[in-house]
C-alpha cells in the first residue's frame, strides 16, 4: 500500500504560508524569551520562508542544504543562545524545518497514504498522529526526566544550574556507587530478588491451574470464585495490608513457636505469601484470557491419540498458553517487585525489599540513589519487554499465525 | 542465580539454630540519624560482642507498629527509637520497658549516677534520652530580599516575606508558634492552649498564611523544599539544616528563634523473651554511655543527652568543622528558646490533633 | 441406549459431567482455599473492628454495669455506688496501664476525654477503693467534667461490645445517648473526602479515556511492528516503581520544576507568577492519570485488536462520512475495551494513597489518605475498618456492574 500514491511536487503557494507558520511558531517561543514575541514571530516566519526559497529554487540540493541550514541554526542557537544547550535546540530545530520544507515540497505526506483522500482528510491524520504523539510524550516524559536528575552531581531531586549548562561538573555516578556499594541497598535489593521470583512461582502455578480449572464448561459457582479470586486487586491496599498484618502476625507466631522455625525464614515466609495473594488477579485474567481462544479440539486430539491428562497438559496445553502464562507472571512479579504498602505491614526490617528502601529513602534522606535504582531497574524492564515480544512472535508462529 | 540465592537464604535460614539471639532489630529513623547512629553505636558495638544489628527505618510508624504487635503478640523489634512524646505515650498504655536508670545504665566517668546525669531528661520511666534536637527554621539566603527574617513571627509576615514556606503535618509546635506571634506571653502559651478558645485562636493564626503553606510529614521535605526553591523558609529539624548549609553548600541559613528543644531516644518494647530483653539491655547500657553520646556528635548535629558528655564534643568526622556551635544549646543559638511541654502534649494531644486535622481538611 | 461399556449412556455421561466437574474444583480448590484463608478471612476480620467495641465495657467492667441503672435523660449526676464502681475499676485500670487507651478511645467521640481520663488518671493511682470512699466529692474535685452529665452520657453511649459508632463517624454523625447525630461542624470532613475521591477519580478515569483512546486506537492500527515498539512506551512507565513515576512528577510540577522552568524560559509565563500545579487536585489528577493510563490502554487495544478494519471500509463505501462511519460502526464496537479499562482504572483510583500524599498537599487527598491517618498516626482503627468497608462496598458495587456489563472475563492485560 506504500507506495501506491504516485507524489508530486507541490506549488509555492502552498509550501510558503505553512513553513512561514512553522517558523513564526517557533520565533514565537524564541522571541518572548528575548524580549518581543511579536519581533520573534516575524524574524522566524521570514527566515523560514527565505531559506526555503534559496533552498528550493537556488540551492536546488536537498543533502546539502539539510547540513547548511542545521550548522546555520546550531550557530545561531549557539551565538543569541549562548551556550551548548541551545545551539543544540537550533541544531534540532535546523534539521526539522529543513524536513517540513522538503516534506511539503516534494509532496512526500502523501506517499504513504490512500490516493483518494481529501486535503481534509490528510490535514486530520497528521494531527491524529501529532496529538497522539503528544500522548506518548506525556506517558514516558517523567521517566526521562528522573535519568538525567539520577546523574547529579548533588543529594537532591533538582537541576542544577551546572547541569543545564551541560557542564560535566554538574553530573556524577556517585549515586550508582551509592546503590552498588551501600549495603542497605544492596540487602534489600537482594530479599526483592528472594521475594518476588518466589511469589510469583506460588501465583503462577496456582493460578494457572484455577484458570484452567475455571475454563471447563461446568464449574458450579463460576462467578463467586471469580470474584473471590480477583478480590485481592480491587481491595483497597491499605486494608489489605492491615488486615494481613495480623493474620501473618499469628501464622508467624503458630511458625515459631509450634514448628520451631527460625524468625528470619519466618519473616521471608509471611512476605512471600502476602505477595503471591497480591500477584493472583493477575495471572488468573491473563490466563483465562488466553484459554479463551485456545482450541478444545487440540486436547481431545492429544487424548484421542492415547495421551493421558498430564501429557496432554505439558505436551499440548502449556506450550499453548505459555505466552499468557509468562505475561501473567512478569505482572506477579512486578506487583511483588513494586509493592511497598503491603510489605511495610507484614515484612520485618530483614525482610527489606527494594521499594520499602526507596520509601525511606524518599522520607527519610531524599538521595537520588532512588533515581539510580530506577534508571537501572527502567533498562532491565526495558530487556524483559524484548523477551515479552519474542515470545509473542513464538507463540504466533506455533499457533500458525501470521503476524496481523 | 536465583535460584542459588533462594536455596542459599533458605538453607541458612533453616539451619541458624533458632535459640541463639546473636541478631537484633533496631528501628530508628533512616537517613543521616541512622548512620550516626550506625558509626557511634552499632559499630562499636557489633566489634565488641559480635551480635550483629539490623536496621529498620520505622520510627516514623512507630506507635501504631509496636501497638499492632503488641496485640499480635509478636515483638520483632529489639530497641526503638523514639521522640519523647511518643515514648510516654508508649509508657502510658504499657508497650515499653520501665527502665531503672541507676541499675540500667552506666554510670558517668566520675562517678555521677546515670539519674543525675541525664537529670531532667530522663521525661518518662520507659525513656532514656540520647540527643536534644530542636525543630526550627531555614531560610534561602538568595530568596528573602536584604533583611533576613530574624524573629519566629516572620513567617507569619506574608508582606515582608512573600512566598512559600513549609510547616509540619501536625499541631505540635505550630500551634505554639501561632500563640506566640498572636501577642500571647511566652509563659502563658499551654494555659492558652488548653481552652478550646485559645486553641481556635491559634488556627485563626494559621489561618492567615494558610495558603502559603506546604505541609511536610517526612524529615526529608523541607531540605528538598528548600534545595529547590519551592520555600523561602521552612521548619525541620536542626540537624537537617545543618547538612543543607554545611555538607551539601546550599544557600541557606539558620534562624534559632523560638526553637523548639525536643528530646529522642531509646524505649525497649514490652514483651520481650528475658534473653531478648538482656540483650537489649546489654545493648542500652553500651550505647547511652558518655562517650558514645558525644561521638554520635560527630556525625550529626545534635546535643548529646549527657552533661558528662557535652565537654567531649569534637569535630565533625569529615568536614573537621567544630560541632559545638552547631549545636542547638549552643548558647549564641539559644538566645530565645521554647520549652517544649511534654505533660501537655501528652495531655491534649489527641484533642488537638483531631482538630488540627479537621481544620486541614477545610 | 448403551455406551461402550454397557451401562446407559444417560447415566454414563451424568458421570463424565461430573467427573469433569470434581476435576474443574480439583484444579481450583488449592488457589480458592489459599486466597480464602490467607486474603478474605484477614481482610474480614480488619473489617469486623469497625463494630467491635470491647474496650470500655472491658476496662470498666463494674462502671459499665451500674451504668445500665442510671438514666442519662434525668438530667441528674449518678450516685456514689457508680463513683465508687469506677474508681475501683479506674485503679485496676491504671495498674493495668488500660486508662489511656480508653481515653483515647472516647476521644475519637468527645474531644476531650482524652487528657480527662490522664489527668484523673495520676490522681485516681493514689486513691484506695476499699477505704478512702465516698468518692463523688473527690472525684470532682480532681477534675470537674466528673461532674458533668455529659461526660457519663458519652461513656454510657459507648459501652455498648457491637457498636454503629464509627460507621456513624465515617458519615459524619455520632453516636449519642439519644441515638444518631450529625457531628459538629468542624467535625465534618468525611463525607467531603468521600465525594471528592468520587469525582476526582471520575476526573482521571475521564481523562484517562480521552488520552488513552487515540492512542489504543493507533497501537490497534499501526503495522505490528511500529505499534509494538510504540507499546514499549506505554508498558514502560507501567513498570517503572510508582515512587518513581510520583516523585517524577514532583520534579516536573513544582513551581521551580521543569515545566515551569520551560515556561518561564520560552516567555509563556512570567517569573513571579509561576503556575501552581502541585499540592492540589491539579497535581493529584495529573500524576494519577499518568500513572493509570496503562491500565486504560491495555484492555482498550485488545478490544479494538478484534475490530476488523473492513466495517469501517464497508460504512465508507456505503456513503459515510469519516465521522459517521467511527461514530455509528467503529466507537460502538470499542465500548467494551472502555467499559473494562474505565472500571479498572476507577477501582484502582478510588483505593490510591501513595501518590495524593506525595503531590496532594491538603487539598487533593483521596479518603484512603484519611484511613492510612488513622491506622498509622491517630490509631483510630475502627474508623479506619468502618471508611474502608465503605470503600469496599462502593468498589464492589462497581465490580458488580462491570462484571454485569463488560464479563469479567473480557479484561485483558497485554
Amino acid at each position: 500500500m506504500a507506495a501506491l500514491t504516485p507524489i508530486s511536487r507541490k506549488p509555492m503557494s502552498l509550501v510558503l504560508p505553512t513553513v512561514a507558520a512553522a517558523g513564526g511558531f517557533f520565533g514565537l517561543f524564541v522571541g518572548t524569551a528575548n524580549g518581543s514575541g511579536l519581533l520573534g514571530v516575524l524574524i522566524g516566519a521570514a527566515l523560514a520562508v527565505v531559506l526555503a526559497l534559496v533552498y528550493v529554487s537556488v540551492l536546488k540540493n536537498e543533502a546539502l542544504s539539510k547540513w547548511i541550514n542545521i550548522a546555520l541554526f546550531g550557530v545561531l542557537g549557539y551565538v543569541f543562545g549562548g551556550g551548548i544547550a541551545p545551539a543544540i535546540i537550533g541544531l534540532v530545530y535546523g534539521w526539522f524545518i529543513h524536513w517540513f520544507t522538503y516534506w511539503l515540497y516534494e509532496g512526500r505526506y502523501r506517499a504513504r497514504l490512500l490516493p483518494y483522500l481529501t486535503p481534509g482528510q490528510v490535514l486530520w491524520h497528521y494531527s491524529f498522529r501529532v496529538i497522539c504523539g503528544a500522548i506518548f510524550t506525556f506517558l514516558i516524559t517523567p521517566i526521562l526526566v528522573v535519568m538525567p536528575l539520577s546523574f547529579n552531581a548533588q543529594d537532591f531531586f533538582t537541576f542544577t544550574p551546572e547541569m543545564l549548562r551541560l557542564d560535566p561538573a554538574g553530573y556524577s555516578l556517585k549515586h550508582y556507587q551509592d546503590f552498588f556499594t551501600n549495603n542497605e541497598w544492596q540487602r534489600s535489593f537482594k530479599n526483592s530478588l528472594i521475594i518476588a521470583p518466589i511469589a510469583t512461582v506460588i501465583s503462577v502455578s496456582l493460578g494457572t491451574l484455577a484458570a484452567i480449572g475455571l475454563s471447563q464448561s461446568h464449574v458450579p459457582g463460576r462467578r463467586a470464585i471469580m470474584a473471590v479470586m480477583i478480590s485481592p486487586m480491587i481491595v483497597p491496599l491499605i486494608i489489605s495490608a492491615t488486615g494481613m498484618f495480623f493474620f501473618y502476625s499469628q501464622i508467624g507466631n503458630w511458625m515459631e513457636g509450634t514448628l520451631g522455625f527460625n524468625k528470619t525464614f519466618v519473616g521471608y515466609v509471611k512476605v512471600v505469601l502476602a505477595h503471591a495473594v497480591l500477584g493472583i488477579p493477575f495471572v488468573i485474567i491473563t490466563v483465562t484470557a488466553t484459554l479463551v481462544g485456545f482450541d478444545r479440539s487440540l486436547t481431545r486430539a492429544a487424548a484421542n491419540m492415547g495421551a493421558n491428562p498430564v501429557t496432554t497438559f505439558f505436551r499440548v496445553q502449556m506450550p499453548l498458553i505459555l505466552p499468557g502464562v509468562i505475561s501473567g507472571g512478569l505482572f506477579a512479579f512486578i506487583t511483588s517487585f513494586d509493592e511497598v504498602v503491603v510489605v511495610l505491614f507484614v515484612g520485618s526490617a530483614s525482610q527489606k525489599t527494594l521499594p520499602w528502601q526507596m520509601f525511606t529513602g524518599l522520607r527519610e534522606q531524599i538521595s537520588p540513589t532512588i533515581l539510580a535504582v530506577a534508571t537501572i531497574l527502567v533498562a532491565i524492564s526495558i530487556l524483559l519487554l524484548a523477551t515479552v515480544e519474542m515470545l509473542r512472535r513464538r507463540s504466533e508462529r506455533l499457533r500458525g499465525m501470521s503476524p496481523s | 542465580m536465583k535460584t542459588k540465592l533462594t536455596a542459599l537464604a533458605v538453607t541458612t535460614a533453616l539451619v541458624a539454630p533458632a535459640a541463639m539471639a546473636q541478631e537484633m532489630t533496631i528501628v530508628s529513623w533512616g537517613g543521616a540519624y541512622s548512620k550516626s547512629q550506625l558509626k557511634a553505636y552499632h559499630e562499636p558495638y557489633t566489634a565488641k560482642t559480635g551480635v550483629s544489628i539490623i536496621n529498620d527505618d520505622s520510627s516514623a510508624e512507630a506507635v501504631a507498629k509496636l501497638r499492632a504487635m503488641n496485640e499480635a503478640g509478636n515483638v520483632t523489634w529489639d530497641v526503638v527509637d523514639v521522640v519523647a512524646a511518643d515514648a510516654m505515650r508508649l509508657c502510658d498504655e504499657g508497650l515499653a520497658m520501665e527502665i531503672d536508670p541507676d541499675t540500667m545504665l552506666a554510670a558517668a566517668p566520675d562517678g555521677t549516677s546515670a539519674a543525675d546525669d541525664f537529670g531532667d531528661l530522663l521525661v518518662s520511666e520507659c525513656f532514656i534520652p540520647q540527643i536534644v534536637y530542636s525543630t526550627t527554621f531555614g531560610y534561602r539566603t538568595d530568596l528573602v530580599g536584604d533583611t533576613p527574617p530574624t524573629k519566629i513571627c516572620d513567617v507569619f509576615d506574608t508582606a515582608a516575606y512573600p512566598g512559600k514556606r513549609s510547616l509540619e503535618k501536625r499541631p505540635i509546635n505550630n500551634m505554639e508558634w501561632a500563640l506566640l506571634c498572636d501577642g500571647v506571653a511566652k509563659e502563658d502559651v499551654y494555659d492558652v492552649l488548653a481552652t478550646p478558645e485559645g486553641q481556635d485562636q491559634a488556627l485563626a493564626k494559621l489561618d492567615t498564611i494558610k495558603d502559603d503553606v506546604i505541609w511536610w510529614s517526612a524529615g526529608a521535605d523541607t531540605p528538598q523544599l528548600l534545595a529547590d526553591g519551592e520555600v523561602i523558609m521552612g521548619s525541620t529539624y536542626n540537624g537537617r539544616l545543618f547538612s543543607v548549609i554545611e555538607e551539601q553548600k546550599q544557600p541557606v541559613a539558620m534562624l534559632w528563634d523560638a526553637q523548639v528543644f525536643d528530646l529522642d531516644g531509646w524505649i525497649i518494647p514490652a514483651g520481650l523473651s528475658e534473653e531478648r530483653q538482656k540483650q537489649a539491655l546489654d545493648y542500652i547500657m553500651f550505647a547511652t554511655d558518655t562517650q558514645r553520646l558525644a561521638d554520635q556528635a560527630k556525625y550529626i548535629s545534635y546535643g548529646p543527652a549527657r552533661k558528662s558528655s557535652a565537654p567531649l564534643v569534637g569535630k565533625h568526622a569529615d568536614l573537621g568543622i567544630d560541632m559545638a556551635p552547631h549545636m542547638p544549646t549552643d548558647p549564641n543559638n539559644a538566645k530565645n528558646t521554647f520549652l517544649y511541654n511534654y505533660e501537655f502534649w501528652a495531655d491534649y494531644r489527641d484533642d488537638i490533633d483531631a482538630k488540627f486535622q479537621a481544620w486541614l481538611a477545610k | 441406549m448403551l455406551a461402550a461399556d454397557g451401562t446407559p449412556l444417560k447415566k454414563s455421561l451424568a458421570r463424565a459431567l461430573r467427573m469433569q466437574k470434581m476435576r474443574a474444583l480439583m484444579l481450583i480448590a488449592p488457589l480458592l482455599i489459599f486466597v480464602l484463608i490467607s486474603f478474605i478471612i484477614p481482610i474480614g476480620s480488619m473489617l469486623f473492628r469497625s463494630v467491635e467495641n470491647g474496650i470500655v465495657a472491658e476496662t470498666l467492667p463494674l462502671t459499665v454495669a451500674e451504668l445500665q441503672n442510671w438514666d442519662a435523660d434525668s438530667g441528674e449526676l449518678p450516685d456514689e455506688p457508680l463513683y465508687a464502681a469506677f474508681v475501683t475499676d479506674m485503679v485496676a485500670a491504671i495498674e493495668a496501664k488500660k486508662h489511656t487507651r480508653l481515653g483515647t478511645r472516647l476521644n475519637y467521640e468527645q474531644t476531650g476525654m482524652s487528657s480527662l481520663f490522664r489527668k484523673s488518671g495520676r490522681k485516681i493511682k493514689r486513691m484506695d477503693p476499699a477505704t478512702d470512699g465516698p468518692f463523688k466529692e473527690q472525684l470532682i474535685k480532681v477534675d470537674k467534667k466528673w461532674g458533668e452529665v455529659e461526660t457519663w452520657a458519652v461513656i454510657k453511649a459507648h459501652s455498648v461490645k457491637i457498636t454503629n459508632g464509627y460507621f456513624l463517624n465515617a458519615v459524619d454523625m455520632q453516636r449519642t445517648p439519644d441515638g444518631a447525630a450529625p457531628q459538629p461542624e468542624d467535625k465534618r470532613i468525611l463525607i467531603k473526602l468521600f465525594q471528592r475521591t468520587l469525582i476526582m477519580s471520575l476526573i482521571i478515569t475521564a481523562s484517562c479515556i480521552m488520552l488513552g483512546y487515540p492512542v489504543a486506537w493507533i497501537l490497534a492500527n499501526l503495522p505490528a511492528r511500529t505499534a509494538n515498539v510504540l507499546m514499549i512506551l506505554v508498558l514502560l512507565p507501567f513498570w517503572t516503581s510508582l515512587l518513581v513515576r510520583t516523585s517524577a512528577w514532583k520534579v516536573m510540577l513544582q513551581q521551580q520544576g521543569v515545566i515551569n522552568e520551560v515556561l518561564v524560559w520560552i516567555g509563556l509565563v512570567a517569573d513571579d507568577a509561576r503556575l501552581v500545579m502541585i499540592n492540589n487536585e491539579f497535581g493529584t489528577i495529573v500524576a494519577m492519570t499518568h500513572i493509570l493510563l496503562p491500565f486504560m490502554i491495555l484492555p482498550m487495544y485488545s478490544v479494538m485488536q478484534t475490530i476488523n478494519p473492513s466495517y469501517l471500509r464497508a460504512a465508507k463505501s456505503m456513503g459515510a462520512t469519516n465521522w459517521t462511519a467511527f461514530w455509528r460502526v467503529y466507537f460502538p464496537l470499542s465500548v467494551p475495551g472502555i467499559g473494562a479499562g474505565s472500571i479498572l482504572v476507577f477501582i484502582l483510583a478510588i483505593g490510591y494513597y501513595i501518590t495524593p500524599e506525595i503531590v496532594g498537599g491538603t487539598k487533593g487527598v483521596f479518603i484512603s489518605n484519611r484511613i492510612a491517618y488513622h491506622i498509622s498516626s491517630s490509631l483510630n482503627w475502627g474508623l479506619a475498618a468502618a471508611l474502608g468497608t465503605i470503600l469496599l462496598a462502593v468498589v464492589l458495587i462497581l465490580y458488580w456492574a462491570y462484571d454485569k456489563i463488560v464479563g469479567i472475563d473480557n479484561v485483558k492485560l497485554g
